[in-house]
């Protein structure tokens, strides 16, 4: 059943409205409007949002309300509207998004409040929430890739927002480059599917439309559709291969890194796979990657995390690494499980991210962990909130990161990945020891704290301080509207959830009082191992790193990744365009056979100075061979 | 009996009047300006500007005819119309562009104006072409003008350059459309186009020698024009010397216009024999969107850049014709769209040029987003708009285009085009980083007194989004200009209808 | 008709001439030199029309665009000496390979 409800749009308008405030009249206006402004607005959008989830609630199972906006796109046949629609999915999305993010812009009027630049700043977050939005709310597949590209932008400015910093800088076109990869995929993706239906004639891109003909897709074309839309979903949501952008984004500020690049622009992958659900399903290879992906992704992160000392370095590969986790839960067929998870995520890795901001701010911009400690007593609330998150992310029974980390664990196992599933368990064990060194490293033993910032240090003020204790609470309770079945309202949000994306279906039944046994084990032991390395034994880590140099060195430097990734795709790249294609034998002879160019690249480079000297007569000569090749073909066509 | 029938003149020449608006308007200005200084030129300007304004109203009556004039030689559809009125708006933010421009720079304006307006003649022609000779006395008109534009700052030893290597690499390649016309007419006896369409959709030619060779010619004569790779080696240095207001007019005006006379002739009247140059273009298509976004890689003067991001954006626009009858609605509805984003983002390079060199490099962006943040935006939104990031126009060109061409089974070129469009990411965004994310560049000088040349940059800002975000009126058009041509001479808009 | 000579001999003779011109528009570094071998490629064409006119029988399609293209050919020929013209003021010389600033 769908209600129209033209109030949806409301949720997109103010939003937007700020945009246009901040980036014409705020600069004007101030400081003091622009604080009111730029958070007013999505708190704003957040009342409409609860409006309309309430009225979601009060309609029986698998309803939803929509609004239609404006024929967008008709050509011929095919026709795509701008509509927005909210059923349970979109709904619970839109909730975090909008809750979430107003706490993260409140945050924000403090975080930023020495920043010149802060009306630019509100500009571009309320840019980044708009955008947000339009991804989750649309109504088909073509005005949520707008969303997605809408919410890279921001993520790019953002990322770069101080580009004073020629690094910063690079590290967001960094980041635009990999999404844009991840889109190329997204984009054929959206083709194959336009071009299945289209056979069969059917012209839509439509959720709905498309689940009722979701049967016309077949086994190939849901496979390679799949396929293509996970390589955005590995782009936006920073797996394996593509995440090497996301560590590099922590050079924007940190509210930024919270809002999204933690709690909701990175979840877009996750959902586009849940909204997609009935295609996936029909796509058991393109669902098995996923889950594999996942799993790995969920795996690697985590020992990448076990060595960082970037207080935000480990929080960003633990998210890589929670986003593993997210994935190996649709990939298993349990939509609802991965949404729970990116739910309770949000809550609690939104609070580590501000709680790190917290540290940061306190100590003037230090983000090196071995150059914090003892920072309890100093900045009691920032590390009560830290310490609640830590135990969510842990999987400590009854915060919320433990209803859904077994949730999904449970759902590998059941649909036959139990190998990702052990996977996970390691993971399990990484996570609680990363995340609990951090908690150790930052705010117990002796400060380490710079003398000079060691009596600046403060808690931050109370616009900051709120929103970490409202997000506190959400990662205790969060996980609490999904609690195990049989116990109360046991698996309430799954079944919510389940009309708009699909019930799981297990392969196999497995006890989950001992999958749950397992994987809180491994938990407690990362938790155990952590404190004796951390807080017991100081001087074992030290051991370890130097009695495993290469290890240590491998996981330090991210396996490599990041400069493998240059050796094989961005040198090349520029080494194609500016030798063979340019000036291949001007660099030739002026770099000497130095450059080791093969005799094929000689010659072609030939061919290319001869083309590109400025001479006109070259370029008369390779319009004539152009010609040429035109007129063999043609030969070729009269003889045969 | 009166030896003048005033009713049949009136309908004869109704078709051309805004041809004959152009013509005349063209005259006026070289004889207005006889006596203007070089130094102030803007009056010629706005008269050029008004003259436009006029033939585009005259213009949109022709929308929605539909017919020949002129024994033939002229077509009267919605498909000239339409060419004629995005020509006549790519003219008119020219000359918006112009009017500080050729003042500062001496230029000489009744010469200026006046060799635009003749060349905007050329190009309506080569629109509204019912016969070879017409497209070719079009192309002609248009091309000869071109070549002294490219060169009117004679004491520029640059612009002398583009101007004589335009000039000999065009006149060569006249050589071989010329020779190709000849052929398709030795082969089909006729240079009219109609008899031509219904010669060729008889199937009696079958794979006629002549006729290969004919289109072969064509194909080569036209891939020039468009700056299709292999024959696209002019483009570069020729946008990079040429005034910066007729580089912007040779990457939209000749382009529109030449791609107009190539799909009507294509298309429309080729269309049967599609087998015969499909492939052609389906290689030089790869070549091209390929070499153009490779290349354009590593420019660093923004006018060369935007040379080879022009040649690439010709490069999807083969892709389409590469792909047959059903993409030409979604050919003419990117070239709308690539018209206000290439206007608009040559309109930002002129702001920041100034006499002499400085301005033109991309390192001259840096930090404009500080100093001028609408400028900053409004070239943020042309450079998103050309890399196809929605909502901008060039985003739903680009998935129109796509999506036909995918339709139609060219999985292959879809896939390299789409990676290309990747990698174009690489160099639009190297702009944006300069504005956004650097420091350093050059100062804006007097905007506020530029109230034109700011006005094309909002205007063609407006339109970037607006026909990206409400494209439906457009697409309309366009399927509606595109079904009128092929409808002339054997109907696919029946296909295309639910 | 034509008396021995056929259509065949004149595409043959225009191709030779059309060849020509594409040789000399290749070797020639003098501007004026290259503008001679676009004539030729001009009037190889128009060989074509003429012969195709007269074989074609009793059209006059091709004379007609043959008077066109030598006007043509007579207004590019103006408008290219002036730019050769403005290339010997800028730089003291009319080969093209003089003027190379503007490459890569």
């Amino acid at each position: 059943m769908t209600v129209e409800f033209p109030a949806l749009a409301l949720i997109l308008l103010f939003p937007a409205l700020g945009v246009l405030f901040n980036l014409f009249l705020g600069p004007r206006y101030g400081r003091g409007a622009v604080n009111v402004v730029g958070p007013g607005v999505v708190f704003v959008a957040f009342g409409v949002a609860t409006w309309a989830f309430l009225t979601l609630l009060a309609m029986p199972p698998g309803g939803a309300l929509a609004v239609h906006l404006w024929g967008w796109i008709e050509a011929g046949r095919f026709h795509t509207e701008l509509g927005l629609r909210l059923d349970a999915l979109s709904g619970v999305m839109v909730m975090i998004v909008t809750g979430v993010g107003a706490l993260i812009h409140l945050y924000s009027v403090g975080y930023m409040a020495h920043d010149e630049d802060f009306a630019r700043f509100f500009t571009y977050m309320n840019l980044f929430a708009f955008s947000m939005l339009i991804l989750i709310l649309a109504d088909n597949l073509l005005m949520m890739f707008v969303g997605w590209e809408g919410v890279g932008l921001c993520s790019y400015l953002l990322i770069a927002f101080w580009y004073t910093n020629p690094q910063f800088a690079y590290n967001g076109r960094k980041a635009f480059v990999v999404n844009r990869i991840g889109d190329a995929g997204f984009l054929l993706g959206i083709f194959t599917i336009v071009a299945t239906l289209g056979a069969h004639d059917v012209w839509t891109l439509d959720f709905v439309e498309l689940r009722q003909h979701a049967a016309l897709l077949g086994g190939a074309a849901a496979t390679a559709a799949g396929f293509l839309l996970f390589i955005g979903a590995t782009g936006k949501s920073a797996q394996i291969p593509l995440y090497v952008w996301l560590p590099d984004a922590m050079v924007g500020p940190t509210p930024v890194s919270a809002l999204i690049h933690a709690a909701t622009m990175v979840t877009a992958g996750v959902y586009m796979i849940a909204r997609l659900g009935f295609i996936y399903t029909m796509a058991p290879a393109a669902l098995g990657l996923v889950a594999t992906i996942g799993g790995l992704t969920a795996l690697f992160a985590a020992t990448i995390a076990l060595v960082q000392p970037d207080i935000k370095k480990v929080l960003a590969y633990s998210t890589i690494s929670q986003l593993g986790y997210m994935f190996l839960g649709v990939g298993s067929g349990a939509y609802a499980s991965g949404i729970f998870h990116l739910m309770t995520h949000a809550f609690f890795k939104g609070l580590l991210f501000l709680c790190a901001g917290s540290v940061i701010h306190a100590l003037g911009g230090e983000q090196d962990m071995n150059k914090m400690g003892g920072l309890r007593r100093k900045l009691p609330i920032t590390f009560w909130t830290m310490f609640i998150a830590t135990l969510a992310i842990a999987a400590v029974p009854p915060f919320s990161g433990y209803f859904s980390k077994d949730l999904i664990l449970e759902a590998a196992y059941d649909s036959g990945h139990s190998w990702l599933w052990f996977l996970g368990v390691i993971t399990a064990g990484l996570t609680s020891f990363y995340m609990f060194r951090l908690i150790f490293m930052t705010f117990f033993g002796e400060s380490r704290v710079d003398s000079e910032k060691e009596h600046h240090l403060h808690e931050s003020p109370a616009v900051m301080a709120i929103p970490l204790i409202v997000l506190a609470i959400l990662a205790t309770v969060g996980g609490w509207v999904n609690l195990p079945g049989g116990l109360l309202w046991g698996n309430a949000f799954v079944r919510f959830l389940t009309p708009a994306v699909g019930a799981f279906k297990p392969i196999v039944e497995a006890s989950p009082t001992s999958l749950s046994l397992a994987a809180s084990i491994a938990s407690a032991l990362g938790i155990a191992l952590a404190y004796l390395f951390y807080l017991r034994l100081p001087g074992v880590p030290m051991l370890l790193a130097w009695r495993l140099k290469d290890l240590y060195n491998l996981l330090l430097n991210k396996y490599y990744i990041d400069q493998l990734y240059n050796f094989i795709v961005t040198r090349p790249l520029f080494w194609v365009s500016d030798n063979v294609l340019n000036r291949a034998i001007d660099s030739f002879v002026i770099d000497g056979a130095a450059d080791g160019a093969g005799l094929a690249v000689r010659t072609s480079g030939q061919i290319a100075r001869r083309a590109e000297t400025g001479n006109v007569q070259h370029y008369a000569f390779v319009y004539l061979l152009g010609a040429l090749g035109i007129v063999a073909y043609y030969l070729f066509l009269v003889t045969h | 009996m009166s030896p003048f029938n005033l009713a049949a003149i009136n309908f004869v020449w109704l078709p051309i009047l805004p041809l004959v608006v152009v013509t005349v308007a063209a005259m006026a200005v070289l004889l207005a300006g006889v006596r203007v200084d070089d130094s102030e030129s803007e009056g010629l300007g706005l008269l050029t500007l008004a003259s436009l304004a006029v033939a585009f109203v005259f213009t949109l009556g022709i929308l929605g005819q539909y017919g020949v004039a002129f024994a033939g030689a002229i077509s009267v559809d919605s498909f000239s119309a339409f060419f004629e009125l995005v020509i006549l708006i790519a003219a008119m933010f020219t000359v918006m562009m112009s009017l500080d421009y050729a003042a500062e720079n001496r230029i000489p304006g009744a010469e200026y104006y006046s060799l635009l307006l003749f060349s905007v003649l050329g190009m309506m022609l080569m629109a509204a072409a019912g016969d070879l000779i017409v497209i070719f006395l079009g192309l002609e008109t248009m091309s000869i003008t071109v070549y002294v534009l490219a060169g009117i700052m004679r004491r520029n030893a640059k612009s002398n350059e583009a101007a004589i290597k335009y000039f000999l690499l065009g006149a060569f390649s006249t050589g071989f459309l010329l020779y190709g016309i000849a052929l398709v007419y030795g082969a089909t006896g006729t240079i009219k186009l109609g008899p031509i369409h219904d010669a060729l959709a008889s199937g009696a030619m079958g794979s006629n020698p002549l006729l290969l060779a004919g289109i072969g010619m064509m194909v080569i004569g036209f891939g020039f024009k468009v700056a299709a790779v292999p024959f696209h080696m002019w483009a570069p240095d020729v946008y990079e010397g040429a005034p910066t207001p007729v580089t912007a007019f040779m990457a939209v005006g000749v382009k529109l216009a030449a791609f107009a006379a190539f799909i009507r002739v294509f298309m429309v009247d080729f269309a049967s024999v599609g087998a015969h140059w499909q492939t052609v273009l389906w290689v030089i298509a790869a070549l091209t969107m390929t070499g153009g976004n490779l290349i354009a890689v590593v420019q660093t003067n923004i006018k060369r850049m935007l040379a080879y991001s022009a040649i690439a954006h010709a490069g999807y626009l083969l892709l389409g014709m590469a792909a047959g009858v059903r993409s030409g609605p979604a050919i003419l509805y990117y070239l709308l769209g690539y018209t206000f984003t290439n206007l608009g983002a040559f309109s930002v390079v002129i702001a920041l040029e100034r006499r002499g060199e400085a301005g033109n490099q991309i390192s001259d962006f840096r930090g404009l987003a500080a100093r001028q943040p609408l400028l900053a935006g409004a070239m943020a939104i042309f450079l998103l708009s050309l890399t196809g990031v929605p909502p901008m126009a060039g985003f739903v060109g680009k998935f129109y285009i796509f999506s036909e061409a995918l339709h139609q089974g060219y999985v292959g070129l879809v896939i390299i085009a789409v990676l290309n469009s990747v990698v174009s990411a690489y160099y639009y965004f190297y702009v944006l980083v300069a504005m956004y994310m650097q420091e350093g560049g050059v100062e804006v000088e007097r905007l506020s007194a530029r109230p034109a040349l700011v006005a094309a940059v909002g205007l063609a800002a407006l339109a970037t989004i607006l026909i990206g975000v409400y494209p439906q009126p457009y697409i309309a058009s366009a399927a509606n200009a595109f079904h009128s041509a092929s409808g002339a001479e054997g109907s696919h808009s029946a296909a295309l209808e639910p | 008709m034509g008396g021995g000579i056929t259509l065949n001999d004149f595409l043959v003779l225009s191709l030779i001439i059309f060849s020509l011109g594409l040789v000399t528009v290749l070797t020639r570094r003098n501007a004026i030199g290259i503008l001679m071998g676009v004539e030729l490629i001009l009037n190889s064409a128009n060989i074509n029309y003429l012969a195709f006119a007269y074989y074609g029988g009793g059209k006059y399609d091709g004379q007609i665009f043959a008077i066109f293209v030598i006007m043509l050919a007579a207004a590019e020929a103006v408008i290219g000496l002036a730019v050769v013209l403005a290339i010997y003021q800028n730089f003291k010389t009319i080969d093209v390979d003089a003027a190379e600033t503007l490459r890569g």
